[in-house]
């Protein structure tokens, strides 16, 4: 225990304080997640419109968010918005902003990748049916798309899980800020601690992620045709 | 004409300023069988596509009995449900089972019971010698099998005429054989059909009357006897000549 700086665990409160962290992350995480969902989902329907304006913008928005690494829009937003405009943003706040900006372009293109994965000919055998066009999209093409988004968008989710801890960058007192904080506390009495401390992040986050990932196997397969 | 189920005059449709059928008229009467062949690109899915609204024309007028079939209506709908058509391309719904594929339209479009089409479909599945397939996914299905099930919900939705659009080019020879004779089944049994096929023995065995077109427009027409064994005209000549081989040996 000792060795592998296991101890520092169970001294103290250091166990919960790492799980209140950790739920800190995954709070601001879900937030974010749930925004970019439904976000998303609008935007990529709004994607598959052919208006040219449209898709300029959007076109922007995603090379933006593809381009810019994460940090420096939390940077970005954090520390620019409260200084260059003067509003009182939190770091959670600010967090949750930058992650669901970044969600909601992600999740758009995956919602504009699987409504056009669904063949022309699929509308047209609906409508040959006799089927109207929101009896076609709602029993023929989105319950396609959803089989093909479900999984990718679940791969989205444990990778917004993992980012956020980039949030400590911003002074967000999660997970690995906890770590360091107990690391630091305990550097003379467990000089290894380091060790034990980020294994136990480690594991904690892939209980978190996990489940997520099994999922996305799960339906791939039930769905793959 | 008497009986007549099916009017098309002076239909022209385009694409983009390219004119694709020119001033086309025909008319198809109740129990008829009909044919159309003719060389690539020449408009032949185009015409069928337009018959079930799937297209919108530049003028003339596709009357069904006497309603006129009108792709931008709010009646379209309507319509396409006495018009069944069946694609080259596989086109079954891939999430729903055989069965689900079938009762769907019927359940959804036309609010019948769900019980006595499923009891339908299942009657109609056995004629195809699909019964055992009806739980089945369409991705556990061969190409004739699922060509055989895509007429079965064009049929189940009891249209008063169907269209089918190559059904047999995408297929691997072995299961032509058992699509084509699903439709020599239905045309036995009085369906009035158009037909747009390569498979020129078919057509001669299955059709009252064979039109060969090109370019959008009808070149010649007649009975399958006569026009395939005396094709008036130079172009239907060198098309069903393309058909055939020359003894080398
Ligand atoms: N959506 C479209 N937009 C523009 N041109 C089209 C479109 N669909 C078909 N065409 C053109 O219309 C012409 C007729 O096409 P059509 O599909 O009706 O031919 P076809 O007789 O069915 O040929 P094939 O035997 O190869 O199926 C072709 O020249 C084709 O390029
Ligand atoms: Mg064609």
């Amino acid at each position: 225990m000792q060795a592998l700086g296991l101890d520092v665990l169970f001294k103290g409160s250091n166990l919960l304080r790492l799980l209140g962290g950790l739920g800190k992350a995954l709070e601001i995480s879900l937030i974010a997640v749930a925004l970019s969902l439904i976000l998303g989902v609008l935007f990529g329907v709004l994607m598959t419109f052919r208006n040219p304006v449209i898709r300029a913008l959007s076109r922007i928005y995603l090379e933006i968010v593809r381009i810019m690494p994460q940090m420096v829009l939390l940077f970005l937003v954090f520390f620019g918005t409260t200084r260059v405009f003067g509003w009182d943003l939190n770091a959670e706040a600010a967090s949750v902003i930058v992650f669901a900006f970044w969600g909601t372009a992600e999740m758009g293109d995956l919602v504009r990748g699987a409504i056009i994965s669904v063949p022309k000919h699929q509308y047209e055998s609906a409508f040959a049916l006799g089927m109207t066009k929101s009896q076609t999209y709602f029993t023929i093409i989105i319950p396609q798309a959803i089989r093909q988004l479900i999984p990718l968008s679940i791969n989205l989710i444990t990778r917004m899980i993992k980012t956020t801890s980039l949030v400590m960058m911003i002074g967000v007192v999660e997970v690995l800020k906890v770590s360091q904080q107990i690391i630091e506390a305990n550097r003379m009495t467990s000089p290894n601690a380091a060790f034990g401390i980020y294994l136990t992040v480690f594991v904690l986050y892939f209980i978190a992620c996990w489940p997520f990932s099994i999922l996305a196997k799960h339906l791939e397969r039930k769905w793959s045709n | 004409m008497a009986n007549t189920l099916l009017k098309i005059e002076n239909l022209t449709k385009s694409y983009d300023g390219n004119v694709i059928l020119k001033d086309f008229n025909l008319s198809v009467r109740k129990g008829e069988v009909i044919v159309i062949i003719g060389p690539s690109g020449c408009g032949k899915s185009t015409l069928l596509r337009c018959i079930n609204g799937l297209e919108a024309i530049q003028s003339g007028v596709i009357k069904l009995d006497d309603e006129i079939i009108d792709s931008k209506s709010k009646t379209i709908t309507k319509l396409r449900q006495r018009v069944g058509m069946v694609f080259q391309s596989y086109d079954l719904f891939p999430h729903k089972t055989v069965l689900q594929n079938i009762i769907l339209a019927p359940t959804l479009v036309q609010k019948r019971d769900k019980k006595e089409v499923a009891a339908e479909a299942e009657q109609l599945l056995d004629k195809v010698g699909l019964s055992d397939k009806k739980d089945s996914y369409p991705r556990q299905l061969s190409g004739g099998q699922k060509q055989r099930v895509a007429i079965v919900r064009a049929l189940c939705m009891h249209p008063e005429v169907m269209l089918f659009d190559e059904v047999t080019a995408a297929l691997d020879p072995e299961m032509v054989r058992e699509v084509l004779d699903t439709m020599l089944e239905l045309a036995r049994q009085g369906s009035t059909m158009l037909i747009v096929t390569h498979e020129m023995e078919f057509a001669k065995a299955v059709s009252d009357r064979v039109i060969f077109l090109d370019n959008g427009e009808i070149i010649e027409e007649g009975a399958p006897q006569s026009f395939f064994n005396h094709p008036k005209t130079e172009r239907a000549q060198k098309f069903l000549h393309t058909f055939e081989f020359e003894h080398i040996k």
